[in-house]
């Protein structure tokens, strides 16, 4: 049994190693995930730049998008990943809630980023089919606010399961917030990407 | 050492899972039984795509639409190819041998994601349910496996939605599969062994799993837009409102020449592992066949627009892209010197798997000729679109990927099952497989280069001889089916019993009973670092003397 016992002796405490840090391979997973899910919006940018250089519209289709609506909205993203950050501060200190308030404060910012998005889509002065501009805006939009909502349920999800006694996620089981968290991060980073190459380029 | 590697032994549900065969029917969570439902699942599709291209060959065996009105022949088209790429190539290459063996290869006693490996499986057949039923109900997607607007804009809209639907869910569970494959293999690996110990198939399911992480998410971006222009009416991809369809093509290429390695490299690995075995040398040129699986995994990405030489292409744009298409070759012939090499005065066994293997040598090397060729725009524009394309993938996913597939059955189904199959039905299935192939795809390379276009259902009388060359080819490759059917299924109840390591390999799954115990082995994963020692004499029977172990303690 030479092929084994070389590490026999270390292996028994690795082995138990691994057995405590299988959360970890869920982190793994779902940044591989996100890895995927970036590349479906990286499909969707690189098909709006070139239709934007290769199919010029009419002059009299082109439309300044109005800032600041857009700049709030990216305000409100930023510091909704703060607020989430602190939430998750709070969990590990196990101030549940501390963590519970910092929950509640991100939902409320994802859900305001919601409506001042739905404000800007009643302003808009085109529809989703009037050209092949005004498509491409509202597919990049509305796949990122698909996103943030179901990101705002997961965090009500993450709320309800944080109440202490009874709820799921404590300071020894945080995967479903840290799970939460990382995507809310990636869908503000989505989001910023986003604001540079639809709004301001 | 009773310590489980993942541990999930405390509240496993496996206990409330069926037993014996109706665990092949269930939601189970065990990576040899998810396998082997990814490849029986697999091969009732095959029958499927196979019964569609007898019917193709059929219809194309005489000049004019006889055999099926013009309409059903697209679909019968458009379905064949679905369903041999989605439905049998990617989740058999992948989802069948990839879940059966890399557990083993990395000393772990599942994959990393159990659950959602069992959710990747069970999306296949609803999506292949819904895309066949298409045909019945409202009539199947008419715009090929390619599905280029405006054609498929233009066509029939209920099948081409279900087309897409259907298509979205096989990419879903390839990219779950891809996560789940990836966390294995880095992250699930027994202490103490190292990446560049592990099997070539591994190596070759890392980048594969890679290439579907990165790209089919792009194709599954593309199919939304266009079931937007589709139903919606918007004009993403279509000219008259405006649309572009060049985009539609690069995204579409974008995942789709990544989907041919994602067909073809998770092949490379397991003659990788089969080869070998049966020669008894190691492999040959371990580390330069790492490198060059990976240097494929990065070329593969940068290549796609030589699919579109012909689609209004700027200079440059040809350019660059024939250029990293023909390099392409580097890696991929180093790894066919080193298959070459690995055989070269070995103590060869001719059986089944040896010979699928080396049928797989042959005629990928001679589909990846011809697709050097394609590279060339001067060659390509002439014969862009016409039957030489043809016959050039088919050397390459049949040729290649599916006889790999039939060898790694022949070699693993002594794991699987515990029996043997008949050799000399194998020989024999190997025989009419290997003629019955060469006869249908090479004289269409004549075809092709004298013009004869693809995906026609008429064509220019002076053919007709040729193309009735091919439909005989493709009626004895359809009959090649039959014994092979007999002899897995004879075999499972009446073939002889194999013991636990009828080849005397050294890679992990034979290190175990066969078929293996739920949790692979009853006492410790054993510690692979030379899967490929054969000819070291001292290596072989250490190795044994593992198996023997595992034997006795099940016995107990
Ligand atoms: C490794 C496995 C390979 C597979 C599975 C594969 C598969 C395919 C398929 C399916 C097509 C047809 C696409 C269509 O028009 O519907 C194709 C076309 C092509 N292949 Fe390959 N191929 C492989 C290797 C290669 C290699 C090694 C090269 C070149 C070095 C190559 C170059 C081409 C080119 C240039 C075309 C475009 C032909 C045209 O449409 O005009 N392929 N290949
Ligand atoms: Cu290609």
């Amino acid at each position: 049994m030479t092929t084994i016992s070389p590490i026999e002796e270390s292996s028994t405490k690795e082995l138990v190693q691994i057995e405590k840090e299988h959360a970890d391979h869920r982190m793994f997973g779902l940044a591989a995930f996100l890895i995927a899910d970036g590349m479906t919006f990286a499909g969707f940018f690189a098909a709006y730049l070139t239709f934007k250089a290769v199919n010029p519209l009419l002059p009299d289709a082109i439309y300044e998008l109005e800032l600041p609506l857009p700049t709030l909205n990216t305000v409100l993203l930023l510091v909704s990943s703060a607020t989430f950050h602190r939430a998750g501060e709070a969990l590990r200190k196990n101030e549940a809630k501390q963590c519970q308030k910092w929950l509640l404060i991100t939902a409320a910012l994802g859900v305001s980023f919601l409506a001042s998005q739905m404000v800007e889509y009643f302003t808009l002065p085109f529809g989703l089919t009037d050209n092949l501009y005004a498509s491409t805006f509202y597919a990049l939009t509305g796949f990122h606010g698909l996103h943030v909502t179901l990101g705002a349920i997961m965090i009500l999800i993450v709320w309800w399961q944080t109440r202490s006694p009874g709820g799921r996620i404590t300071a020894q089981n945080q995967f479903p917030l840290e799970a939460a968290e990382l995507y809310w991060h990636f869908v503000d980073g989505i989001w910023v990407i986003l604001f540079i190459i639809l709004y301001l380029l | 050492m009773t310590i489980a590697l993942p541990p999930n032994d405390q509240e496993s549900p496996r206990e409330l899972q069926p037993k014996g065969w109706l665990r092949y029917f269930s939601f189970s969570l065990d990576h040899k039984v998810i396998g082997l439902q990814y490849l029986v699942c697999g091969f009732i599709f095959y029958l499927i795509g196979g019964a569609l291209a007898s019917a193709i060959r059929v219809e194309l065996a005489s000049p004019v639409s006889d055999f099926m009105a013009r309409d059903v022949y697209n679909q019968v088209l458009t379905l064949h190819g679905t369903i041999m790429i989605f439905l049998w190539i990617v989740p058999v290459v992948n989802g069948a041998f990839g879940n059966y063996l890399i557990p083993f290869y990395v000393g772990a006693r599942d994959m990393a994601f159990p659950r959602l490996n069992a959710v990747a499986f069970w999306l296949i057949p609803p999506a292949g349910l819904m895309l066949i039923s298409s045909y019945f109900i409202t009539g199947a997607a008419q715009s090929g496996w390619t599905a280029y607007p405006p054609l498929s804009i233009t066509t029939p809209e209920a099948g081409q939605i279900i087309w897409i639907l259907s298509v979205l869910l096989l990419g879903g569970s390839s990219i779950f599969g891809g996560i789940n494959f990836i966390a294995t293999i880095l992250k699930l690996r027994r202490p103490g062994l190292q990446l560049m110990q592990l099997p070539m198939y591994c190596w070759a399911m890392l980048g594969t799993s890679i290439l579907v992480v990165l790209s089919t998410p792009v194709l599954a971006g593309t199919l939304v837009l266009l079931s937007f222009d589709i139903v919606a009416h918007t004009g993403f991809f279509n000219p008259v409102l405006g649309g572009n369809v060049i985009v539609y093509q690069h995204l579409f290429w974008f995942y789709s020449h990544p989907a041919v390695y994602i067909m073809v490299l998770p092949a490379f690995g397991l003659v990788s592992e089969i080869l070998p075995v049966h020669s008894r040398k190691p492999l040959f040129g371990y580390a330069t066949m790492v490198y060059s699986i990976m240097a494929i995994v990065v070329l593969g990405l940068v290549v796609w627009a030589h699919h579109m030489f012909t689609s209004g292409t700027p200079p440059w744009m040809r350019l660059f892209f024939t250029i990293a298409t023909s390099f392409i070759a580097v890696p991929t012939g180093i790894k066919f010197f080193n298959w070459v090499a690995t055989l070269w005065g070995g103590r060869i066994s001719l059986n089944s798997a040896v010979l699928f293997s080396c049928g797989f040598i042959i005629n990928f090397v001679l589909g990846g000729i011809t697709g050097v060729a394609l590279a060339q725009v001067p060659f390509d524009v002439h014969v862009h679109d016409t039957y030489f394309v043809v016959a050039h993938f088919h050397y390459i996913v049949y040729g290649g990927s599916v006889f790999v597939i039939f060898s790694s059955i022949y070699h693993w189904y002594p794991k699987f099952t515990g029996r043997m199959l008949n050799e000399n039905i194998g020989r024999f299935h190997f025989l009419i497989t290997f003629i019955g192939f060469n006869l249908c795809f090479l004289p269409q390379h004549w075809l092709g280069l004298n013009g004869m276009p693809r995906r026609v259902a008429e064509y220019d009388p002076q053919f007709t001889f040729i193309n009735q060359i091919s439909s005989v080819g493709a009626l004895l490759m359809a009959l090649s089916t039959l014994p092979f059917l007999w002899n897995v299924i004879h075999s499972a109840f009446k073939g002889p019993l194999a013991g636990d390591n009828p080849w005397r390999a050294l890679t992990p799954e034979w290190l175990t009973s066969s078929p293996p115990p739920v949790e692979n082995w009853t006492g410790q994963a054993p510690l692979v670092i030379e899967p490929y020692g054969y000819g070291k004499e001292h290596k072989e029977q250490i190795n044994e003397t593992t198996a023997n172990t595992n034997s006795e303690k099940k016995n107990q």
